[in-house]
């Protein structure tokens, strides 16, 4: 997080002295999308909340752990299949999860899931490139997830 | 914003708020617990969030966009490849966004596999949400998401030219 509040800090000043007009406009523009996000973060951390009351910490070290293996993977890789979240929440989520001893493959294979596979989406898909490459798009996707996580697993 | 949207966007979060002032006032144990979790990740958010929107905001106002989408179409080979990964990092976005730009990139006589491997690009690598992953997720587990990401698009747009056959084009939607 350091880093984040250091670039911040040094890419708002460089704009600032490059360009005044542009960086008030850039201060802008960020806040706004801010603010457009607030009531889906809101609704995201209300429901986390509640699912980290509802399921005990050692059911979840047990289930989305490290070393949860296979089940905590396919679970992640369907849930983020079909949740249309945007990463801007969806990332917060996933720094509460990891806290809570979800583990970094169950997290990368979510998150990547979420957004390359659409399930939801699916049938606008299939309207600009057909059934059949639309589905093994989402098919190869699916996969190419859980190798993502399973790959970050082995290294952290 | 009109009232009647703002009740819209806000209505779980007001139900919620609704939920955890009763709880509070009657001492319901759950709501409790529940709102001891959720007041412990708002403030974390709210510290952090809004510095990194500006981040994006400065990154929004000075990324030349339109520089970039000439050069889509120009080769189809690596060089090809190579802009539609920074077309689609430098203006990312939810997974539908992406198809009618993978139309438009059809068209314009990209290949197969770099139309598909601009999908996965477009959704997973976008530089706005670099910030966010690095963040809360750290700069080791981004970079290792980069990495193995960025291989498993390139296989996938490998894997699609071959099943779909390199004269595919991306259908128009209106």
């Amino acid at each position: 997080m350091a880093i984040i509040i250091f670039a911040t800090i040094l890419c708002l000043l460089i704009s600032l002295v490059a360009d005044k007009q542009k960086t008030l406009e850039g201060i802008k523009r960020g806040l706004k999308m801010f603010l457009n996000l607030l009531p889906a973060l809101l609704t995201v951390l209300f429901l986390v909340s509640v699912f980290l009351y509802l399921i005990p910490e050692k059911a979840i070290m047990e289930y989305l752990g490290t070393g949860s293996g296979f089940p905590g993977v396919m679970t992640a890789a369907l849930v983020g299949s079909i949740s249309l979240i945007p990463g801007f929440v969806a990332f917060p989520m996933a720094g509460i999860l990891v806290s809570r001893g979800v583990s970094y493959t169950v997290v990368a294979v979510f998150i990547t899931s979420l957004m390359m596979v659409g399930i939801i989406t699916l049938p606008l898909e299939i309207k600009y490139f057909g059934k059949r490459a639309a589905i093994m798009r989402n098919a190869l996707s699916f996969f190419g997830a859980m190798i993502v996580g399973l790959m970050i697993g082995l290294f952290l | 914003m009109t009232d009647k949207k703002l009740l819209k966007d806000y209505f779980w979060v007001i139900l919620f708020a609704v939920f955890i002032i009763g709880s509070l006032s009657l001492g319901f144990e759950p709501g409790l617990k529940i709102y001891a979790n959720f007041s412990q990740f708002f403030l974390e958010m709210i510290t952090f969030l809004p510095l990194m929107f500006l981040l994006i905001g400065i990154f929004d106002v000075w990324v030349p966009r339109e520089r970039i989408e000439i050069h889509i179409g120009h080769g189809s080979g690596l060089i090809g490849m190579f802009w539609v990964i920074l077309l689609a990092t430098v203006q990312p976005g939810p997974l539908y966004g992406a198809f009618p730009v993978a139309y438009i990139l059809s068209k314009k006589g990209a290949s197969v596999r770099n139309i598909f491997i601009y999908i996965g690009a477009f959704s997973c690598m976008g530089i706005p949400m670099y910030t966010f992953e690095i963040g809360f997720l750290g700069l080791k587990f981004w970079f290792l998401r980069f990495i193995f990401s960025l291989l498993v698009f390139v296989l996938i747009g490998v894997i699609m030219e071959k099943y779909v056959g390199k004269d595919f084009k991306v259908m128009e939607v209106e």
